[in-house]
């Protein structure tokens, strides 16, 4: 029973990944800085990426490094984003002098 | 049976009217008309040079070998349609009975053309014009020369479409806009009637054409074709009446006869010479020639031919009356018109194919002079057509009025003019006629009715006659001043067909013995190849009869001249120099009432407005207001954009430029696909295998979850599981049975836990048990009382539990 204090298994990493998938989330729905929004993006990624890392030892072992380089590209296409995003949200901010999504609803009608 | 190219005589006046149509207004009137003239006149030439040539030899061929079939000249231009067995050619066909028309057709439509071009002189539309005449010429020789029904149909409804273009060619006219609407209209009816005996042949005959070119074809004259005519049809009478009384439908809406005659005397208000051409010599002869090319089939329904007779006799009489009355010069003229056509489908019911086709050539010249006779007068007056305020046009008008007074003659029956011969015919065959199966006398009756038309007749034309040209002239001044004789082009084509109907009459000499000896009856002998019929003996051999007593004959024709002096000495009487004083004493005392329901056309418009135009506008207005104003309009259209307007509102709310709450949506989708996706879903079969036992089969479905998935039953609905499995990949379908206790309703639960989420769902359903079977009832009902005892508490015992716990 008290197994789980004991012994670490996949699914601790699979809680800790739900866990920090549901703060990403929850940032990038309640959050207005367009500055946070962009870190809690790469909170859900890092999520993502921790799920991928535990299959891949849980299933694979050693053997197979599919998993973690699949983990590799993700932090490449995070980096990407981020640099992409950034830019964005700097642009942004040059022209209007503030980076609050409320106020950015051109998208509207 | 010959080949010729007979698709010139229809082409060339085609050609001109695409000409004239196309080009017509950027050139002069002289180079229209020319061309106009040209085209039909061309077209008559090549027609006689067929005729004379070709045809002619097939026909001195006939005549020596009468036995032979003449199929006459033929062309397959193209093949039109063919859909199966169903195939149309536009082929044409040259025989005697299509050469008189064609000749017809283009000589008077030639002179027509040629009158035309003086008296529309001053037209504006004068290209349109001319291609309307031309394009008509064309069709109605497709009409003629078609040698199937639905070629024939083409030309039927072309010659229709010219009509009404030609009626309200002063279209500016509400009154003549409306008139060729109505032609249009009241034709459809008969179109309609027309389509549907096409239909209806084709069903029974599996074929549309008059005449096949290869023996091996069958055509409606090949014999299998006419064994259809014979055969009864909705019980009782033959298919022939039924296709006969539909075609003839058809030709009673062309052919102007009652209950459809009413679009004629409207369709006056079209220029004159159309009047001549379309509504007098040749477009409502076309139903007269559909019954005579039709001759064959006609001939195997004395009903259907007795019905034409009738319908031809009745409309001969009342449009006569009708005549009486009118005080417009071409009104008379057109129900004259009414009334000759009747004469002629008298002529074609009563089988006197001959005469009725000999009726209709003499009538096209004489009516078509009257026509343009009347054209001249109207000219002279300034347009108008009023005879009471003519009169004393005779010394005006000397060539118009002499040329009006030989077509006069002609059309009352005198010797030796045109009208005599063929009106006497047509009497003769009636007279002659009594087929089987007709009421006793029919024919009798029908030659009285025709005798005091032809008295109408007489009446009303020089009725007519003496207003317009004897007297003194009752018109105003300044239109009297202006009264002149009419152009060479217009008194040229009178004095034609003038000549034309004296000379005509001589195709068709009376049967007496002693002319027949010496000059025999040219137009019979020419039309008999075409007017093949088959088992028309008793009509035939009764006309033989007649024609064989030269006294009788003699008699008769005593008679019909008689009716025509009287009925002119009465009109000079009475009208000889203006209307008399006795005719204002008649009309308004003794006959006022009379006078009136003649001068009104017996209310026969008022009455169709009544009982079939206001019903059908009713009709319109309903299926308008309800079909398209509510059900398209409101309901389709209006309904749509009310739809699509309501989901655009509702997705506005969510379109509001803030990113998050797109993410939010986007999120909970995820979530609830999801939750779906990994929803367990159970279900289980059940089958009664033995008298108390069923076996069930659960179905722990194909995801993820089903592996290692935990079924559990319940089977006595005490919320206890009463059996237990676990499915893996790979295993059989979890199977188990259980044995009731007694028959009837059990409810029954299987509860399925998936692998992965470990969720539950549950299913419940009902089990009937049926009856033991009879055999095994008494067996196991001791096993039932037992149990019933054992357990009072009603909790059913499990016996037998299969499959692993």
């Amino acid at each position: 029973m008290n197994d789980i204090f004991y012994k670490l298994t996949v699914s601790h990493f699979l809680i800790l990944a739900a866990v920090l998938f549901a703060i990403g989330t929850i940032g990038v729905l309640m959050r207005r800085n367009a500055l946070i929004v962009m870190m809690s993006i790469e909170l859900m990624m890092n999520a993502a990426n921790l799920t991928v890392l535990a299959f891949a030892r849980y299933h694979g072992g050693t053997a197979g490094l599919e998993g973690h380089s699949l983990a590799f590209i993700v932090i490449a296409v995070a980096a990407a984003e981020a640099a992409v995003g950034l830019a964005i949200v700097v642009a942004v901010f040059r022209t209007r002098r503030h980076a609050d999504i409320d106020r950015l609803n051109l998208l509207k009608n | 049976m010959k080949q010729a190219t007979l698709l010139w005589i229809p082409a060339l006046p085609l050609i001109g009217a695409a000409f004239n149509l196309l080009f017509g207004r950027f050139l002069s009137r002289r180079t229209v008309h020319l061309v106009a003239v040209a085209a039909v006149a061309a077209a008559f030439f090549y027609a006689a040079y067929l005729i004379g040539g070709p045809l002619w030899e097939l026909f001195k061929a006939w005549r020596a070998d009468k036995a032979e079939v003449m199929g006459g000249l033929y062309q397959n231009a193209y093949t039109w349609i063919e859909v199966g067995s169903f195939k149309v050619e536009l082929a044409l066909r040259l025989d005697t009975l299509s050469a008189v028309m064609v000749l017809v057709i283009t000589f008077v439509g030639a002179l027509i053309h040629i009158y035309s071009t003086g008296y529309m002189a001053e037209e504006p539309r004068y290209a349109a014009y001319f291609g309307y005449l031309n394009l008509f010429t064309g069709a109605m020789l497709i009409l003629v020369l078609g040698n199937n029904l639905p070629v024939m149909f083409i030309g039927w409804e072309g010659v229709g479409l010219c009509s009404y273009l030609l009626i309200g060619f002063w279209f500016t006219e509400e009154a003549y806009a409306y008139a060729g609407r109505k032609a249009f209209v009241v034709n459809r009816i008969g179109d309609f009637g027309f389509i549907l005996g096409i239909c209806l042949l084709f069903y029974a005959t599996g074929t549309l054409d008059f005449f096949s070119p290869n023996p091996d074809q069958p055509s409606l004259m090949s014999e299998s074709s006419i064994a259809a005519y014979r055969e009864t049809f909705f019980g009782g009478e033959r298919l022939a009446l039924f296709a006969g009384l539909l075609l003839f439908v058809g030709a009673i809406g062309k052919s102007a006869q009652i209950p459809l005659y009413v679009w004629l005397p409207d369709a006056m208000a079209g220029p004159t010479p159309v009047s001549a051409l379309i509504h007098a010599a040749t477009m409502v002869t076309a139903g007269v020639y559909m019954v005579a090319r039709m001759s064959f089939l006609y001939a195997h329904s004395t009903t259907a031919m007795a019905i034409v007779a009738g319908v031809g006799a009745l409309t001969a009489l009342f449009a006569a009356i009708m005549a009486f009355a009118q005080t417009d010069l071409k009104k008379v003229l057109a129900y004259s018109t009414v009334s000759q056509l009747g004469f002629m489908f008298v002529g074609v019911g009563v089988g006197a194919y001959t005469a009725g086709i000999f009726h209709l050539m003499t009538h096209a010249f004489f009516k078509a002079g009257l026509f343009l006779a009347a054209g001249s007068v109207m000219h002279a007056m300034s347009g108008s057509g009023d005879i009471t305020k003519m009169g004393g046009l005779r010394k005006l008008l000397p060539q118009t009025h002499a040329t009006f007074l030989v077509y006069c003659l002609a059309i009352a029956g005198i010797v030796p003019f045109a009208g005599f011969f063929s009106k006497d015919e047509i009497l003769v065959g009636a007279f002659g006629t009594d087929a089987e199966g007709w009421f006793p006398m029919y024919g009798k009756v029908l030659w009285i009715v025709l005798s005091l038309a032809a008295l109408g007749t007489a009446f009303y034309m020089f009725r007519l006659y003496f207003l317009v040209f004897g007297g003194e002239n009752r018109s105003d001044p300044e239109t009297r001043a202006h009264i002149h004789e009419s152009p060479l082009s217009m008194t040229g084509p009178l004095i034609v067909l003038a000549i034309g109907t004296c000379v005509v009459g001589f195709l068709g000499l009376p049967h007496l013995s002693f002319i027949q000896k010496h000059v025999p009856n040219f137009l019979e002998e020419w039309l008999q190849p075409s007017l093949v019929d088959f088992g028309r003996a008793s009509l035939e051999g009764s006309i033989h009869e007649a024609h064989a007593n030269d006294v009788g004959l003699m008699t008769l024709m005593g008679i019909a001249l008689g009716i025509g002096v009287v009925g002119i000495l009465l009109a000079s009487a009475l009208y000889g120099r203006g209307p008399s004083a006795a005719v204002g004493r008649f009309t308004a005392g003794a006959g006022a009432e009379i006078y009136r329901l003649a001068k009104n056309k017996f209310y026969v418009d008022e009455l169709y407005d009544k009982i079939i135009v206001r019903p059908f506008r009713w009709i319109a207005l309903g299926v308008f207001e309800v079909i398209d104003r509510f059900l398209i309009d409101w309901v389709l259209v209006e309904g749509s954009a009310f739809v699509v307007d309501i989901f655009g509102r509702i997705a506005r709310w969510f379109q509001n430029g803030q990113v998050q709450r797109y993410m939010v949506g986007l999120v909970l989708g995820g979530a609830l696909i999801l939750y779906f996706a990994t929803r367990p879903k159970a279900d289980f079969d059940w089958e009664q295998v033995d008298t108390m036992t069923v076996q069930f089969e659960a179905d722990v479905g194909k995801g993820p979850g089903s592996d290692g998935a935990q079924v559990t039953f319940d089977f006595d609905d005490d919320g206890a599981p009463d059996f237990t499995a676990t499915w893996k990949k790979g295993d059989p379908p979890v199977v188990t049975t259980w044995s009731f206790s007694r028959a009837g309703d059990h409810d029954v639960s299987m509860t399925l836990t998936d692998a992965v989420f470990k969720k539950k769902a549950t299913v419940e359903k009902t089990v009937s048990l049926e009856e033991a079977p009879a055999a095994q009832q008494a067996a196991t009902a001791a096993s039932v009382e037992k149990a019933a005892t054992t357990d009072e508490s009603g909790t059913r015992q499990p016996v037998e539990t299969g499959g692993g716990q």
